[in-house]
């Protein structure tokens, strides 16, 4: 439903003086992959100390593209930037004995464990929940893994177009006459992180309220069983798989209508607006292409009172040629700015590009510059996605080298000494 | 410490979302145990309410499936806010509250003189977030928009479908699923601030600003490489074959991918090791990601021979990475590990009857994600928010309803 803004702040409030994060210098220790990496970045941008523990050498998920310059590197993937920014990293061989009592020392002072091996991995290794709780009963520590920790499907492997398939997402997206598509990036991974910070915080809010720490068990499958809306209800309720591949359309009601449109340089996305509030923006739509002599019988209808189980689908099909037509005489960014002077609902299909170039987003200063000495380059990265009145998003540094905390950690914190430092190097513990 | 069977046990929100996203945010706030009030007036109920699908038969307000999912454990209270007198009450509720959160476009709650200046002087440590499209500000802040629209500036829609084809749609407006978890990412971070300093805050989240860290990799490779990534069907760098088969059925698929010639070898042996795949144009990865075309193919005339269910069981036995495309049926009805994990709860509603309420997609050991009760019908709570949680009295109570202030 389009919702119409009212007299809104046209200008950024004035800067006011750096603003302290919303966590606080809680330590995460961060042993997820690719799976996973979100889930600390989002903590390490809200203030807390995210420590990534990778094993010796770095953690596979480096060799992850695109990658810098297209040089494949563990320390030049972009995937690896995007998600371990602002963390810490130390690098610790977990299935040797004195990588385990290292490991139990950081757990002792850590408040977070977030992880990403197989379930029953730990378990095996001794340094599962259950074992780290006796060390530190105030931890929470969060598991996420493609179908949760137990059940009939937790041994599977899960990549993430196995785990989309499974949730019932690609059955509903791509063309009818191919077989169906799956985003062409890892989006459960990115909804499963995000769910498990969510399930992180609340463990901690019970945490800070009472003492008790606890595990979050999270399942990419079922986070993405959340973003479908529809599907699980239309079947128990209707017992009808309402929704099926329908490329650019949409179907439901009996009705069928167009969101994905051809323009001249690319596609824009667009629904003919009836029945609700905020229709009436559709003449003047209609008035600009009756200038281009399209269109010419849609004037005078009233959009606003229109109901779509009236009007014949013929008619709608009638209406979207017509305004096709327009679109395809139009770009992208010209049919955009004209939608956003009538107050109309169209919005352009953006590439990284256009989304990288998005007006709106330079005006509230989203991106941020993120030096990397190492490539003698900064990069830009998405930037704060809220605006707080008394705290701030925390930009950090860029993603840790392999290893580059370990003096920090071992050293200044665990109060090994240099010699104990190398000899642990030279058996590859870290 | 007293123990609380809730993790969110004792924190009180006072909810004006709507619409989709908003909704989720409080459902799994009041699924934990928070006491969350919803804030509907005759004049804009919650529009999800009038989304199918209904109960079959039923109609109105208190019959939607999806309103259904995202509104368990909440109570609603019908208030006229352009009142005072309802604006008071307004007040009143959040002054014992912890969290406010607003979804209406930019200006809406000052117009309303409900913004956080007003609520501030009320409650001097709340927190207020208020979710939009874009943002508060900025070019495009007045634009009206929709999440089905705003997944295509967000760039999902650019990465969903075939190169040589049109873009295809996400059915339910992907963005609309990443915004609430930052939402209560949010919300529970302001909430630990405020516990350690005494200090609320507003929070302005822009929908389209937090979709983007989940396209991340694709505007870094744009920057530092120039490259513009586009969708590529089912392929992924790095695996082949990597795709979507037939498989035995109307409409019946298996995703299939091999990452490693290890995942390889196990899904020969499973195939029984034909000769076209010793063939050298499919010994190696980089032969494989060459010749997927031919890959494809294959792979599928061998899957048709099969149900996609005993695939998936054959296949993940040999630690081939499989699984079964799956409707809405089989979610609800046949997939033995969300059943498992007692994804779907069946809620008796008073008017609608049993519908299904999803639980978090996170399991907390120690304290439960449970309804409360299911959704609420329209205005269901008024009387009970009055005069059990405000402490108003009868006459006070029924002069308002009079007054058509409260209904």
């Amino acid at each position: 439903m389009a919702k119409k803004p009212d007299t809104p702040r046209k200008e950024a409030p004035a800067k006011k003086k750096a603003m302290p994060p919303m966590l606080d210098r809680y330590r995460v220790l961060d042993l997820t992959d690719d799976k996973g990496a979100l889930c600390g970045k989002v903590l390490a941008e809200m203030g807390a100390d995210v420590v990534k523990v990778e094993k010796p050498g770095g953690d596979a998920s480096r060799n992850v593209g695109p990658f810098y310059h297209d040089t494949p590197d563990p320390e030049k993937s972009l995937n690896w930037f995007a998600f371990n920014q602002n963390k810490r990293g130390i690098t610790l061989d977990i299935e040797t004995g004195d990588g385990q009592e290292i490991f139990r020392k950081l757990v002792k002072k850590a408040d977070f464990v977030i992880e990403s091996f197989k379930p029953g991995y730990l378990d095996r290794l001794g340094l599962g929940y259950k074992a780290l709780s006796k060390i530190n009963p105030k931890l929470v520590m969060t598991s996420i893994t493609p179908f949760g920790q137990t059940g009939p499907y937790s041994g599977f492997n899960g990549p993430d177009l196995v785990t989309m398939a499974m949730s019932g997402y690609t059955w509903i997206c791509g063309d009818p006459d191919r077989p169906p598509v799956r985003f062409s990036s890892d989006q459960s991974y990115y909804q499963g992180s995000l769910q498990a910070a969510v399930g992180t915080l609340i463990a901690h809010y019970h945490r800070q309220a009472t003492g008790e720490g606890q595990h979050v068990d999270v399942s990419l499958q079922e986070a993405m069983v959340w973003t479908l809306c529809y599907a699980p209800h239309d079947w128990y309720l209707l017992h009808q798989n309402i929704h099926t591949r329908e490329g650019s359309f949409w179907k439901r009601l009996g009705v069928t209508y167009r969101l994905i449109w051809p323009c001249k340089d690319g596609y824009v996305c667009y629904r003919l607006l009836m029945a609700q509030p905020g229709a009436e923006v559709m003449n003047d739509l209609i008035a600009s292409m009756n200038k281009e002599g399209l269109g010419l019988n849609m004037k005078d209808i009233s959009w606003t009172t229109l109901s779509f189980t009236e009007v014949p689908q013929a008619q709608i099909n009638e209406w979207e040629a017509e305004i096709g037509k327009y679109f395809m005489n139009h770009t992208k960014a010209e049919l955009h700015e004209e939608a956003v002077r009538q107050r109309n609902v169209l919005q352009p299909v953006n590439n990284a590009k256009d989304l990288f170039e998005s007006p709106q987003l330079a005006a509230r200063d989203f991106w941020v510059q993120i030096e990397h000495p190492e490539l003698g380059d900064a990069i830009t990265y998405p930037g704060p996605y809220f605006k707080s009145s008394d705290t701030s998003w925390q930009k950090g540094n860029r993603a840790p080298l392999i290893g580059e905390h370990n003096e920090d950690i071992y050293v200044k914190e665990l109060g090994l000494s240099k010699e104990e430092l190398s000899v642990l190097k030279r058996e590859n513990v870290i | 410490m007293k123990k609380a069977k809730y993790a969110l046990e004792g924190l009180k929100v006072v909810d004006f979302s709507w619409v989709f996203t908003g909704p989720m945010v409080t459902k799994f706030l009041g699924d934990h145990g928070a006491e969350v009030i919803k804030i509907e007036s005759a004049a804009r109920p919650d529009g999800t309410r009038l989304m199918t699908p209904f109960k079959p038969g039923a109609m109105g307000l208190n019959a939607s499936g999806v309103f259904a999912n995202y509104n368990s454990s909440k109570y609603s209270i019908n208030i006229n806010l352009r009142e005072p007198q309802g604006k008071d009450i307004v007040k009143r509720l959040v002054k014992r509250a912890d969290i406010v959160l607003e979804t209406f476009g930019p200006g809406v709650m000052t117009k309303l003189e409900l913004d956080y200046d007003e609520l501030k002087k009320v409650k001097r440590d709340i927190v207020m977030l208020s979710m939009t499209m874009v943002g508060q500000y900025g070019p495009h802040s007045r634009q009206p928009s929709f999440g089905q629209v705003l997944q295509a500036t967000n760039g999902f829609v650019q990465l969903l479908g075939w190169p040589d084809r049109s873009p295809s749609l996400p059915v339910a407006a992907y963005t609309d699923y990443i915004a609430p978890w930052y939402v209560l990412i949010a919300l529970l971070s302001a909430l630990d601030y405020r516990n350690r300093t005494g200090k609320g805050q507003y929070i302005d989240l822009a929908m389209l600003e937090a979709s983007v860290h989940l396209a991340a990799p694709v505007v870094m490779e744009y920057v530092a490489n120039g490259t513009i990534q586009n969708r590529m069907g089912n392929r992924c760098p790095g695996a082949a074959p990597h795709g979507v088969y037939p498989c035995k059925g109307k409409e019946r698929w298996i995703a299939i991918a091999a990452f490693s010639d290890g995942e390889w070898e196990a899904l020969c042996r499973v195939m029984g090791n034909p000769p076209w795949t010793k063939k050298p144009a499919f010994a190696t990865l980089l032969n494989r990601t060459k010749n997927q075309d031919e890959l494809d193919r294959q792979m599928a005339n061998w899957t048709r021979k099969f149900t996609a269910e005993e695939l998936m069981a054959k296949l993940q036995k040999a630690g081939v990475a499989a699984g079964v495309l799956q409707t809405g049926e089989d979610l609800v009805d046949n997939d033995p590990q969300l059943r498992h994990r007692d994804h779907f709860k069946v809620l008796d509603h008073a008017e609608m009857g049993p519908h299904l309420s999803e639980r978090p997609p996170f399991r907390l050991s120690k304290t439960p994600a449970e309804p409360q009760r299911p959704f609420p019908s329209f205005g269901e709570h008024t009387e009970y928010v009055c005069k059990q949680i405000l402490g108003m009295g009868d006459e006070e109570f029924a002069g308002l309803i009079g007054a058509g202030v409260l209904a």
